[in-house]
């Protein structure tokens, strides 16, 4: 393991900015690429505003958890909160489910689509946890190399 | 987030700097939503030069006035994205019904022409 954090901070959308620059910026201590961690940056932004807006549902109160490992494979995030859990982890999961028609219902696609592993777990009245996993690749050097 | 906006003939010139994400989201969609109403003839153009960041929450907000603006058959276009922006307008598959121009570091150079 190269390194671990922990941060943990009120269910606030300002928040959400503070969790991904923190992460981003262990990400840096890895192996990642710019593009990389930008990537990285736009799951944990949606692994947050999930909890803020649907896990504590616009309260203030709640508490998040972004608990982040580092070792030289990639690097886990495990986003938790304590709020009122999904009801059906499969139907949330899909594109465009999201009843404010202002919100895209992408989150979780995004999340999916950045990393390279999702698992949610998550019980109705006990909270969700979101684990996501990046591992590092050599493409972006390689190419670089052969440019 | 700042938003400066400059008025043309056919059309409102907004440029945003800061991320769009949950906590810009609100005011943002309040803002261009005044300019929306302020200025009804006229065409909205986003410059996300100043936007190193986006997600699903700063997505929706531009989606939101696209479909407020082509319901008014006006239209809405986005100038100076950024790579970091442009990988997630993609996948979201706005940029196949969102008129989108890059930011000079993303465009391919031009060759210069040899002396």
């Amino acid at each position: 393991m190269l390194n671990r954090v922990q941060l943990r901070f009120l269910s606030l959308a300002d928040n959400v900015g503070l969790a991904r620059i923190a992460v981003a910026q262990l990400a840096g201590q890895a192996r990642f690429t710019l593009s990389d961690i930008e990537e990285i940056k736009v799951a944990v932004s949606e692994a947050v505003s999930n909890a803020v807006i649907h896990g504590y549902q616009g309260r203030a109160d709640g508490w998040i958890q972004v608990d982040v490992t580092l070792d030289e494979a990639g690097i886990e995030i495990l986003v938790e909160d304590w709020g009122v859990g999904i009801a059906d982890i499969q139907k949330a999961r899909e594109p465009g489910h999201s009843a404010d028609p202002e919100r895209m219902g992408l989150g979780f696609v995004f999340m999916e689509s950045f990393m390279h592993g999702l698992e949610v777990e998550s019980a109705l009245g006990e909270g969700t946890r979101v684990h996501m996993r990046r591992f590092v690749t050599w493409s972006g050097e390689l190419s670089r190399d052969v440019q | 987030m700042t938003i400066i906006h400059s008025v043309h003939r056919q059309y409102v010139h907004v440029r945003i700097k800061g991320d769009l994400d949950l906590k810009t989201a609100e005011p943002l969609r309040d803002s261009l939503d005044q300019l929306i109403d302020r200025y009804g003839d006229k065409d909205l153009v986003l410059d996300l030069e100043d936007v190193p960041f986006i997600d699903s929450s700063g997505l929706g907000v531009v989606l939101g006035r696209y479909r407020r603006l082509t319901q008014q058959n006006r239209s809405l276009r986005l100038e100076g994205v950024r790579p970091s922006v442009k990988v997630v307008l993609e996948l979201a598959g706005i940029d196949s019904i969102i008129s989108i121009g890059e930011s000079p570091e993303g465009r391919p150079t031009t060759p210069q022409p040899q002396a």
